[in-house]
């Protein structure tokens, strides 16, 4: 935060004030462009063919029933799937920053396994390791329990898909701040649940926070795995994504896009969230020493 | 609360940071562990606040076993090197956090806890900052307000890790008597870690010096100053000339072998040892006295109230340095490229680690 302050205080001190100013506007004409060709112009166009009918569409296409039970599913999704990776990821992040054990780093680097592996083949996984035709799933099955081409599918593939981002966010953070203070409170008599809620939460809240926000915004857009495992029944295993591409590929283009504003729209919020988070978060790793 | 430490020993992978180490610790008394980093000090003090766990060896708190109690129940104040304050608290709730975690039977009411630390803060002259984070204060602060955090849970001993050395020198020095004043106050049975020899000197009751893992003395700042057990020590504690040489008929000699001394040795292997000498007793004369060693003054250095000589001998392969008072340099009228006479008397002599 200080520093920020110190670069408006001193404005002359930016270096792009020293470069010729046609660099200048090459530069920021060609970041202009990109920004208006790849983020503005989709963008616009989401917008502007989910209206292109009017409005009375757009609010029929969204009000639909089965696109309802797609948003549905997609929150119902999210909100599950966002706590559990919370949970683990603040426990993964305190094993790896705040303890030295064998094959640590083999922990460290199979955490970046669904940023590695293609979205697809971690949906097939789970069509693999569950489906009905295998003995696991069958037993389940037997029971009348259904994972793959149903909802409990759907939350397991999104749970692989975005389990690193709370871990990833939080690791580095646990690591610059030491174990110190939680040394200091252990000293002093504090037990683990107090030492965790009163000291190590706080210190890592708004970074928790954005890890959060990123994992939500990851499990609402996901689309590769939970393509494999939903099986696209319609009002049932359909989520806003699954929803956007049947609509398209019916060619009910209008419907499509209306749909798909309603993800513009959620990470919209999401971008919002994370900004304001950012600078809190900024604020965070200022505050030491 | 006396402090008995019994056969401590502890392993890391690759090497031993303590080697059997036992210690006994007076009920009031100021302890320092002094040594060079990575000796294993640091290490000693945290088995003893049960941040660490010794992998032989028991910590005994005022005939009490406490060696397997887990560290919140131990009920010692640590402080640490970088302070570790809580950021998220204000200087108060950082003082009464010890207080306000105690389990709802022992928690004393609000307005006790209120009163507790307000004394505390008081008594580290930090009453006015209560309100105030731990970023917003400076290093000397932070450390006081890290000592009454400690002292607020009433602790048995009071543990401290290199306390003051992320402090500048002005405020360590203020910081360190402010210190030595708190303890004879508060009485509380102290152990503070240091590699600083002159924090240690002037703080301690009774100074430990800590290497490799093993302790090489223990005894009062002077003793360790005045009589070290080991060249170790000597080296460690101030400033000190080391001369290398032959030991022959319990002395040390310098320079080149003679030819009678080789014909006695006789295949002999050659014993060398080493002598130490403190600059400031060495005995600079102009006068000749017998047993004293010529040598030349090639630099004279005014180091505050003191004068350091730097002197050049025959038979010396190292330059020898000496300290003298100012009256002393204006009584003799030293000058550059004089000679003068050395005296060595008060040089002591170490082979390996023995004393001869």
């Amino acid at each position: 935060m200080q520093q920020r302050q110190n670069h408006t205080a001193s404005p002359s001190r930016t270096p792009a004030k020293n470069d010729p100013l046609a660099v200048q506007a090459v530069l920021i004409g060609l970041t202009l462009l990109f920004f208006a060709g790849f983020i503005f112009m989709p963008l616009a166009l989401v917008f502007s063919q989910a209206l292109s009918k009017g409005w009375q569409l757009y609010i029929d296409a969204i009000r639909e029933p089965v696109a309802l039970e797609a948003v549905k599913l997609t929150l119902l999704t999210a909100s599950i799937v966002v706590p559990i990776n919370a949970v683990f990821g603040v426990t993964a992040a305190w094993a790896i920053s705040k303890f030295s054990f064998k094959g640590k780093t083999l922990l460290v680097s199979l955490l970046d396994l669904p940023f590695a592996v293609s979205p697809v083949i971690a949906g097939l996984i789970f069509v693999l390791l569950l489906g009905s035709r295998t003995p696991f799933g069958s037993w389940l099955g037997d029971h009348g329990i259904k994972i793959i081409f149903a909802t409990p599918g759907i939350v397991i593939a999104t749970l692989f898909i975005t389990f690193p981002f709370v871990a990833r966010e939080l690791i580095p953070l646990m690591e610059s701040q030491g174990r110190e203070e939680e040394e200091a409170a252990i000293t002093l008599g504090a037990g683990g649940w107090r030492l965790f809620r009163m000291i190590t939460l706080p210190n890592i809240g708004w970074g928790l926070m954005y890890g959060m926000v990123l994992c939500t915004a990851r499990s609402i857009g996901e689309f590769g795995a939970v393509s494999v495992v939903s099986g696209h029944i319609r009002g049932m295993t359909n989520t806003i994504p699954l929803h956007v591409e049947i609509l398209y590929s019916e060619y009910n283009y209008t419907a499509s896009f209306a749909v798909a504003s309603i993800l513009v729209f959620l990470a919209l919020v999401t971008i919002g969230v994370k900004t304001a988070l950012e600078q809190r978060l900024e604020g965070s790793h200022n505050t030491r020493h | 609360m006396s402090i008995e430490i019994q056969n401590i020993t502890k392993r890391f992978p690759g090497y031993t940071a303590l080697d059997n180490i036992s210690l006994k610790v007076a009920t009031g008394e100021l302890i320092a562990l002094l040594g060079p980093s990575g000796c294993g000090k640091t290490t000693l003090l945290r088995i003893i606040a049960g941040l660490e766990t010794a992998d032989v060896g028991s910590i005994i708190l005022e005939n009490r076993d406490t060696t397997n109690l887990p560290a919140r129940s131990k009920n010692v104040g640590f402080v640490f090197q970088h302070y570790a304050l809580f950021r998220r608290l204000n200087v108060f709730d950082n003082v009464a956090f010890g207080l306000t975690v105690k389990p709802a039977s022992e928690r004393p009411s609000k307005q006790d806890i209120r009163d507790r630390v307000m004394h505390l803060l008081k008594l580290v002259q930090m009453d006015w900052a209560a309100k105030r984070y731990p970023s917003q204060l400076s290093g000397g602060q932070r450390q006081r307000v890290a000592l009454a955090r400690a002292l607020a849970v009433n602790p048995k001993v009071l543990l401290l890790d290199e306390p003051f050395s992320a402090l500048d020198a002005k405020v360590r020095q203020e910081l360190r008597r402010w210190l030595r004043k708190l303890h004879d106050d508060i009485h509380v049975t102290s152990i503070f870690v240091t590699h600083d020899q002159e924090e240690a000197l002037e703080l301690a009751d009774r100074i430990v010096v800590i290497n490799k893992g093993k302790i090489e003395q223990e005894g009062t700042p002077q003793e360790v100053y005045d009589h070290p057990a080991n060249s170790f020590v000597y080296n460690f504690l101030g400033n000190v000339n080391v001369f290398h040489g032959r030991v022959r008929n319990g002395k040390v000699v310098l320079g080149q072998p003679l030819p009678d001394e080789r014909r006695e040795l006789n295949g002999h292997e050659v014993k060398t040892g080493q002598a130490f000498i403190r600059p400031h007793d060495i005995g600079i004369s102009k006068i000749r006295n017998g047993n004293d060693h010529p040598g030349v003054i090639r630099d004279i250095r005014l180091t505050g109230s003191q004068i350091t000589l730097e002197l050049e001998s025959a038979g010396f392969d190292t330059p020898i340095e000496a300290e003298i008072s100012r009256e002393t340099w204006r009584n003799l009228e030293l000058s550059k490229g004089e000679e003068v006479y050395i005296t060595l008397d008060k040089a002591r002599v170490f082979t390996g680690d023995f004393e001869i």
